[in-house]
């Protein structure tokens, strides 16, 4: 605990000193699914304690981008990547890099609800235990406890901790998911279409949660929802066909953009 | 004779679905969208009715037949027959029977040729009523179907549930001989336990009933109730289950780990099959594999080690069983993992989990109740085998828990039971459906147990 509160302070001092520090960059990102390319020369930076969207129509790479910062595209057999891409300018796909502690750095959170079949305290408790980021019992109660109030989740489960994670409502369980994510104290979060499985209240209630988290960490969010990516998101990218078209300020994004097919997509025109 | 008629209306089948098709072509004058039923329909409608009931008259007459000709030949030959018991009438009838249609005969005499006589002309007739019976069921029900065929005729909904009776009678076939495979187990098992009470046979500790009528039992005409004590054989069957448990529940689960999340599609796509083929191999190749291969190599450690090992141990038969069945955890417990939702393995990588990690603390506590069932239903399989025991394991029923010493099991010692001239009703074979009983109730136990845990786990993703 004593870590994560020591690295919120650090990141608070350096996003109130001035313009957002870079977080993660992207240069050149080209990812290959077989003999299918699925992405063209990404480059694009995630900027520390800001909220990144990725927005474009389905097949258009934001996910693909989006798994290639943590490497969650290793368990993918056959797709490859090529290009560069770097955490706080170390590159994540050096063969030095550990991928077990930068996916510890770099958490996710994903589409559908995926809770483990264990009981909510089991859920949460499972990344710091893997970790050995507990030393005691007692420490990882306070992680569990801290990570559920982070989440929001606290109230909602805090008497019923040892039932099943897999017996909340969906939006419980996604908040879940996040507390499980938070719980190894990582930089970045990673949220793949977080509320595309969820109703319009649970999904105010993730959005609202994410507005909080980002205080504390640098979030990057791909979302089928225009809205979602205005109401959330300081920066948006747009993605079609494995290209980035586009990429900026959310306000700008969303009134003047640069490129019309962004413009379309945002309208509503076509995707 | 019969033969050539079921040929006859099988072609007659046939020709029926093509004239039944194309009379429905021909009464909406080749314009098939406006016949209810679809041509080929009203095809098998006409086929069905042409042959079916004809065939099934068939099936009846000859379940009857037999029955009715001898009992016509035992009227007959009442007055010859008064004298004798039932096994000798039954006897006659066999012999003028073989003497008819060709079989081997006993004792030849004149009045069972007269009855062989008989009873060709009786068959001859019963023959030709069941042909003229066929012809005319045939010929009616083609004509009765025949004057259906119509545009409007709802020919699908009754060949829809004419295929339903069958299907049903099919399934009633099968549960009804399981039923009376239990029944007679149960009935069998009662009777020989109105000779041996069924405590002495439940808890006693003695198995011998090869000696049940050298001793006591066969000079006093009664039954020696302490030899049929089934004790020792329920522990020898536990203690090579629990071998071949020990050599199948790791290797199997390991192999299954191995396939379902290490291999690669390629080699997932050659090991499965290959693992299966295991499973392909019969029981009594494993058997000599045991006996000849395995056993002494286990005697040869043994003695090296200065053990006493059996040359027919329990070690050596559990060890080839549990590779038997190897497959069959391994292919089942490959399934249940394969069930668990990718989801759940991304959720833990995402949180920086290695491949392991996730296997041990998510994959298999999800997939466990699935595991479980594989295991028990693999123990099941393993209770029931015979043929590596019989081979590997010998027949003498030691009460022991050391695995190099000879043991025998419950599958083996009913295999003995009934090897050779037996009396049916002596206590000694009817020991063998005593035995068999127990080893229903206990397989049937845990398949309940297996199919039960199945059923709480698949409520967990579905």
């Amino acid at each position: 605990m004593n870590i994560m509160t020591e690295a919120g302070v650090e990141q608070k001092l350096s996003s109130a000193t001035n313009a957002p520090s870079i977080k993660m960059k992207g240069e050149k990102v080209s990812v290959h699914y077989g003999e299918k390319r699925a992405l063209f020369d990404v480059d694009l930076d995630v900027r520390e304690n800001q909220v990144t969207a990725l927005i474009g129509p389905s097949g258009c790479g934001k996910s693909t981008f989006l798994r290639c910062l943590n490497r969650m595209n290793d368990t993918i057999d056959i797709a490859r990547v090529s290009g560069k891409i770097t955490l706080d300018g170390e590159d994540v796909y050096d063969p030095k890099i550990d991928v077990v502690e930068l996916r510890a750095r770099v958490g996710m959170v994903f589409q559908k609800p995926n809770p483990f079949p264990k009981s909510i305290y089991e859920n949460v408790a499972y990344g710091p235990r893997i970790h050995g980021l507990a030393r005691s019992k007692a420490e990882l109660d306070g992680i569990v406890e801290s990570s559920l109030k982070k989440a929001g989740l606290f109230n909602e489960v805090k008497d019923r901790l040892l039932e099943s994670g897999t017996g909340l409502s969906g939006g419980q369980q996604q908040r879940l998911c996040i507390a499980r994510a938070i719980a190894v104290s990582p930089e970045v979060i990673l949220m793949d279409e977080p509320c595309s499985a969820l109703d319009p209240i649970a999904t105010a209630r993730v959005e609202e949660l994410i507005d909080e988290l980002r205080e504390n960490y640098t979030i990057v969010i791909v979302t089928h929802s225009m809205q979602q990516a205005a109401r959330v998101s300081q920066r948006t990218a747009m993605f079609h066909l494995g290209y980035l078209v586009e990429e900026g300020a959310t306000d700008k994004m969303f009134t003047n953009p640069d490129d019309k097919r962004t413009q379309d997509y945002i309208t509503g025109r076509f995707g | 004779m019969v033969g050539y008629l079921v040929v006859l209306l099988l072609v007659l089948a046939a020709a029926a679905y093509w004239i039944g098709r194309t009379r429905a072509i021909a009464s909406v004058n080749g314009d098939v969208a406006r016949l209810h039923s679809l041509p080929g329909q009203h095809g098998m409608f006409l086929a069905l009715f042409a042959a079916g009931p004809a065939l099934l008259a068939i099936v009846v007459w000859s379940l009857v037949t037999p029955g009715i000709e001898s009992s016509i030949i035992a009227d007959r030959f009442s007055s010859e027959l008064s004298g004798m018991g039932v096994p000798q009438v039954e006897a006659f009838i066999r012999d003028a029977r073989a003497m008819a249609f060709g079989g081997l005969v006993g004792f030849a005499d004149p009045t069972k040729e007269a009855a062989a006589a008989l009873y060709k002309s009786v068959h001859a007739t019963s023959t030709w009523i069941i042909w003229t019976v066929a012809l005319v069921l045939s010929a009616s029900g083609f004509y009765w179907a025949y004057s259906r065929i119509a545009p409007a005729y709802r020919a699908r909904h009754v060949v829809e549930r004419i295929l339903r009776a069958f299907l049903i009678a099919c399934s009633v076939v099968a549960i009804l001989t399981t039923v009376g495979i239990v029944l007679s187990l149960i009935f069998e098992s009662l009777r020989f336990f109105q000779q041996v009470p069924f405590y002495k046979f439940l808890f006693g500790t003695h198995w011998s009933p090869q000696s049940a009528f050298t001793g006591a039992g066969a000079e006093a005409g009664a039954v020696n109730e302490d030899i049929f004590g089934m004790v020792p054989l329920f522990a020898g069957t536990l203690l090579i289950t629990f071998i071949a448990m020990l050599v199948a529940a790791p290797i199997g689960l390991m192999a299954a780990i191995y396939l379902s999340d290490y291999a690669s599609k390629s080699v997932r796509a050659v090991a499965k099959p290959v693992l299966e083929i295991l499973a392909g191999i019969p029981t009594v190749v494993y058997g000599f594999f045991a006996a000849l291969t395995v056993a002494p190599y286990f005697r040869g450690i043994g003695e090296s080690l200065g053990l006493n090992v059996a040359s027919e141990s329990a070690l050596a038969a559990g060890v080839v069983m549990g590779i038997m069945i190897i497959p069959f955890v391994s292919s089942l417990s490959d399934d249940v993992i394969n069930a668990v939702p990718q989801s759940l393995r991304d959720g833990s990588a995402g949180l920086g989990a290695t491949k392991s990690e996730t296997i041990r603390k998510v994959v298999l506590p999800a997939a466990l109740p699935g595991i479980v069932s594989a295991m028990l239903l693999a123990v099941s399989r393993a209770i029931g085998e015979t043929m590596i025991v019989v081979m590997a394991a010998g027949l003498a029923a030691n009460l022991t828990a050391n695995p190099l010493e000879a043991v025998t099991t419950v599958t083996v010692q009913i295999v003995t039971l009934l090897v050779g001239d037996q009396e049916f009703d002596s206590a000694k074979t009817l020991a063998a459906f005593a035995l068999g009983l127990v080893l229903f109730c206990i397989t049937l136990t845990l398949n309940i147990v297996a199919l039960r845990v199945v059923q709480k786990y698949r409520e967990q993703y579905d």
